[in-house]
C-alpha cells in the first residue's frame, strides 16, 4: 500500500465554473479550482456553505446545475456516481449495517469483479486496524472504529480521489485529534487525493495542505493553512478561521513599503503587500496571539503599533490567558499572553497596552463587515443538534 | 397524627432499598398483563382447546344431525384431509400466488412513498388505508360487478382475445384478484415501514462502492426492507390462506378453497370434520411460517 494506486498515476480533480441551485436557492456559486494529484484538501466552511453539495457533486450525488467536473483529462460531469474513480466517506459513515465489517470493506471489489478480494480486505483491515473485528456488524464497532471502517471500504477501491464528508463530526473531541493524525498519516501512506469537507477549522488546518475557505456557495480564499491563517483576504476568513481582531481605520499617508493608518486617533502602521486595499476606508486586523499585553502605557518603537485599554476579562486556560480589552471607543479586543512567567499578572479593570509588530497587521476591504465569519452561538447548536440527529 | 408528619422519612438507610424497588417493578409489569393474559385465555386458548376437542368427537348416528360425542377419533383427521386435500393444496397454491403478486406490485409503490413522494407522502398513505373505510365484502361484492360477464372489462379482454375461458368472474383469476387486491395494503404498510427506515445514504453508499442501481437495490436495499418483506408476506399469505369471501364471490365450485370447506362443514353442523380441516391448516401455515422466518433470516433485523 506504501505507493499510489496501480490504476497508474493519479489524477487531478479539476472542477470548472460549477453551479448548482436548488429551487432558486444557489448553494454552489461558480466555483473553479484544480486540486492536485496526491494533496490533502480541505474545504472549509459553516454549515449551509455549499461545501457538501460540492463534495456531493463530485461523487456524482447531486448533478450541477452547469459547470464541469474532471479527473485528469476525463470529463465526469454526467457519469453516475457507480462509473466514477472516486469513493465517498460519508457523514456518519453510512455502513451498511446487515453486512460484517469484511463484506463492507469488500463491497467495491466485489461489484468491480475483482480478483484476490481475501487478500486485499486483510491489507486493508490491517492498515486500519481492524483485523480482530473482521466478523462483527459495524453496530458492534465504536464510532471510531466505525469511521475507519468507512475510510477502509472507501480505500480499498484504490480511487483517484477520497471525499470525506464531515467524516469525524461524530466523534469526540479526543478521538477526533487522535483520527486527524491517523487520517493523515493514511494520507501519506497511500498518497491518494483526499478532499476532506468540514467545518472545524482546526481540523482543516491540522490536516491539510491546502485549505479553502468556502462561504455561502463561493470559495472566499484558498492556500496553505499557515498562509490563509496570517494572511487572511476577507474578514470572513479571518474570523471563521481563528479568532481576529478587526478596526475600522482610514489610509492617510504611505511610507515606503507601508500605509499609515488613523483610527480613533491611533496612528498604526500596515504593509502594503499585506493589504488589500490601499487608500480610503480600511480595517486593519491583527491575531491576538501576535498581541503583547502590558500594564501602563506602551512605549512605542519603530517596529511596533499599540493601543491603550482596559481589562475587561481575564480566563486562564492553562497554556495561556484570554483576555478582552476595551478601547476608549468601546471595542473588545482578544489578547493571547503564553503562560511563560506562571502565576497571573493583569487582573480585570487593570490599564494595559496592547502592542504588535507593524509587520503582523494585515489590511482588509473598508466596507466589509467586521463580524462576518463570527461564530454565534445559535449557529454553533443548530449545528451540533443536525449532526447528532 | 404524627406518623403522618414523617412520610418521607426512609425506613431502612442503605443498600437495602434498589432491590426492593426493581421486584416491585417486576410486579407491576406483571399487573398490567392480567388483561391481555385473560382476554388470550378467554377467547384464544379455550376456545382452541375445545376446538381440538371437537376434532376428536364421533358421530352418534349417520349424518351429522345425528349429534357428537366425546373421544378420541384421529380418523377425523385423516378422512377431512383425504377428501379435502384438493381444496387445501388450492388454499396455498392461491394464497401464494397473492402474496407474490401483492410483493412484486407493492415493493415498488412502497418504495415511492418512502423515498420519493416528498410531500405527498402522507396522502398516498391516507389512499392505501382509505379502502378499509368501506366494507370487505361490499368492496368484493363491487368487483363482482365489474367483473361480470357482460361488464367493461370482460368485453374488452375478449375483444382482444386475452381470456382462455373468454370471461374472468369465476376464474381463478378472479379470485386470486380478490386476494390480492384485498390484502395489498396488509404489504404495502409494513413495506413502507421497513423502507422508510433506510438511511438513504446507505443506497447512495451502495452506488459510490460501484453498485448500479439494480445491484444495489438487491445488496443493499432489499436486505434492509427484509424484515418489512417478511412481515408484509405474513400478513398477507396467512389471512389469505383461509379466506372464503373472495372464492365464493368470485369464483365457482372449481375454485373452491379450504375455508369454503370448512365454512361449509360448519354450516351443515359436521362438526368434526370443520374442526380437523381448521386445525390442520393452523398447522401447516405454523410449519410454513416457521420454516419461512429461518430461511429469511431476518431474526437480526428484526
Amino acid at each position: 500500500m506504501a505507493s499510489s494506486s496501480s490504476s497508474g498515476k493519479v489524477e487531478d480533480l479539476r472542477l470548472v465554473n460549477l453551479v448548482k441551485d436548488y429551487s432558486g436557492v444557489r448553494a454552489v456559486d461558480d466555483i473553479s479550482l484544480t486540486i492536485p494529484a496526491g494533496s490533502f484538501f480541505a474545504l472549509l466552511g459553516p454549515s449551509g456553505c455549499g461545501k457538501t453539495t460540492t463534495l456531493r457533486i463530485v461523487a456524482g450525488l447531486e448533478d450541477p446545475t452547469s459547470g464541469r467536473v474532471f479527473i485528469g483529462e476525463q470529463d465526469v460531469t454526467i457519469k453516475p456516481p457507480y462509473q466514477r474513480p472516486v469513493n465517498t466517506v460519508f457523514q456518519n459513515y453510512a455502513l451498511f449495517p446487515h453486512l460484517t465489517i469484511h463484506d463492507n470493506v469488500a463491497f467495491g471489489l466485489k461489484r468491480r469483479g475483482e480478483k484476490d478480494i481475501e487478500t486485499k480486505v486483510s491489507d486493508m483491515l490491517d492498515l486500519v486496524e481492524l483485523s480482530d473485528l473482521a466478523r462483527r456488524k459495524p453496530a458492534q464497532l465504536s464510532g471510531g472504529q466505525q469511521q475507519r471502517v468507512a475510510v477502509a471500504r472507501a480505500l480499498i477501491n484504490q480511487p483517484d480521489v477520497l471525499l470525506l464528508d464531515e467524516p469525524l463530526g461524530a466523534l469526540d473531541l479526543k478521538l477526533r485529534r487522535q483520527m486527524q493524525i491517523e487520517l493523515k498519516r493514511i494520507q501519506v501512506d497511500v498518497g491518494t487525493t483526499f478532499v476532506h469537507v468540514t467545518h472545524d477549522q482546526e481540523e482543516a488546518m491540522t490536516m491539510a495542505d491546502t485549505v479553502a475557505v468556502m462561504n455561502s456557495g463561493r470559495i472566499e480564499q484558498m492556500g496553505a493553512p499557515e498562509e490563509i491563517y496570517e494572511l487572511p483576504k476577507t474578514a470572513f476568513v479571518a474570523n471563521f478561521l481563528g479568532q481576529a481582531n478587526l478596526m475600522e481605520a482610514e489610509v492617510v499617508d504611505r511610507d515606503g513599503a507601508q500605509l499609515v493608518v488613523q483610527a480613533y486617533g491611533n496612528k498604526w502602521a500596515v504593509p502594503t503587500a499585506r493589504a488589500v486595499q490601499n487608500e480610503g476606508q480600511i480595517i486593519v486586523g491583527i491575531r491576538p496571539e501576535k498581541l503583547r499585553i502590558a500594564l501602563g502605557a506602551a512605549s512605542d518603537t519603530e517596529a511596533t503599533n499599540s493601543i491603550v485599554g482596559t481589562v475587561t476579562d481575564a480566563s486562564f486556560v492553562g497554556v495561556s490567558t484570554q483576555y478582552l480589552v476595551r478601547t476608549p471607543w468601546g471595542q473588545e479586543l482578544i489578547a493571547f499572553e503564553q503562560n511563560l512567567a506562571g502565576g497571573d499578572r493583569i487582573r480585570v479593570g487593570d490599564e494595559v497596552s496592547l502592542t504588535w509588530e507593524k509587520s503582523h497587521s494585515f489590511g482588509l476591504a473598508g466596507h466589509e463587515n467586521v463580524d462576518a465569519g463570527v461564530m454565534d452561538l445559535s449557529g454553533a447548536i443548530a449545528e451540533a443538534v443536525t449532526e447528532s440527529s | 397524627m404524627a406518623i403522618a408528619l414523617t412520610p418521607g422519612v426512609p425506613i431502612a438507610p442503605g443498600g437495602e432499598a434498589p432491590p426492593e424497588r426493581v421486584k416491585r417493578k417486576g410486579k407491576t409489569a406483571y399487573f398490567l398483563l392480567i388483561p391481555g393474559m385473560a382476554w388470550l385465555v378467554f377467547f384464544f386458548v379455550i376456545p382452541l382447546g375445545s376446538l381440538f376437542l371437537t376434532s376428536l368427537e364421533r358421530p352418534l348416528g349417520s349424518g351429522p344431525s345425528a349429534g357428537y360425542a366425546s373421544a378420541l377419533r384421529w380418523q377425523n383427521y385423516t378422512e377431512a384431509l383425504s377428501k379435502y386435500d384438493t381444496e387445501f393444496l388450492r388454499s396455498f397454491w392461491y394464497a401464494g400466488l397473492a402474496t407474490i403478486l401483492c410483493l412484486i406490485i407493492s415493493f415498488p409503490l412502497a418504495y415511492f412513498i418512502a423515498f420519493r413522494a416528498g410531500r405527498w407522502r402522507n396522502l398516498l398513505l391516507v389512499l392505501i388505508v382509505a379502502p378499509f373505510f368501506c366494507s370487505f365484502l361490499i368492496r368484493t361484492y363491487a368487483w363482482k360487478t365489474i367483473l361480470a360477464d357482460d361488464g367493461f372489462v370482460t368485453t374488452v379482454a375478449n375483444s382482444l382475445h386475452l381470456l382462455p375461458d373468454d370471461r374472468i368472474l369465476a376464474t381463478p383469476l378472479a379470485v386470486v384478484f380478490g386476494l390480492v387486491y384485498n390484502f395489498l395494503p396488509f404489504m404495502v404498510l409494513p413495506l413502507y415501514a421497513s423502507l422508510e427506515r433506510i438511511d438513504p445514504r446507505l443506497i447512495e453508499a451502495a452506488a459510490d462502492l460501484y453498485a448500479r442501481p439494480w445491484i444495489g437495490l438487491q445488496r443493499v436495499t432489499i436486505p434492509l426492507a427484509m424484515p418489512g418483506i417478511v412481515a408484509g408476506t405474513l400478513l398477507t399469505f396467512i389471512p389469505a390462506t383461509g379466506d372464503f369471501i373472495n372464492s365464493q364471490l368470485l369464483g365457482s365450485p372449481r375454485t373452491r378453497m379450504i375455508g369454503n370447506v370448512i365454512q361449509t362443514q360448519f354450516a351443515r353442523d359436521a362438526l368434526p370434520t370443520a374442526a380437523a380441516l381448521s386445525f390442520s391448516l393452523m398447522a401447516v401455515i405454523l410449519v410454513v411460517v416457521f420454516t419461512y422466518i429461518r430461511r429469511a433470516g431476518t431474526e437480526e433485523l428484526l
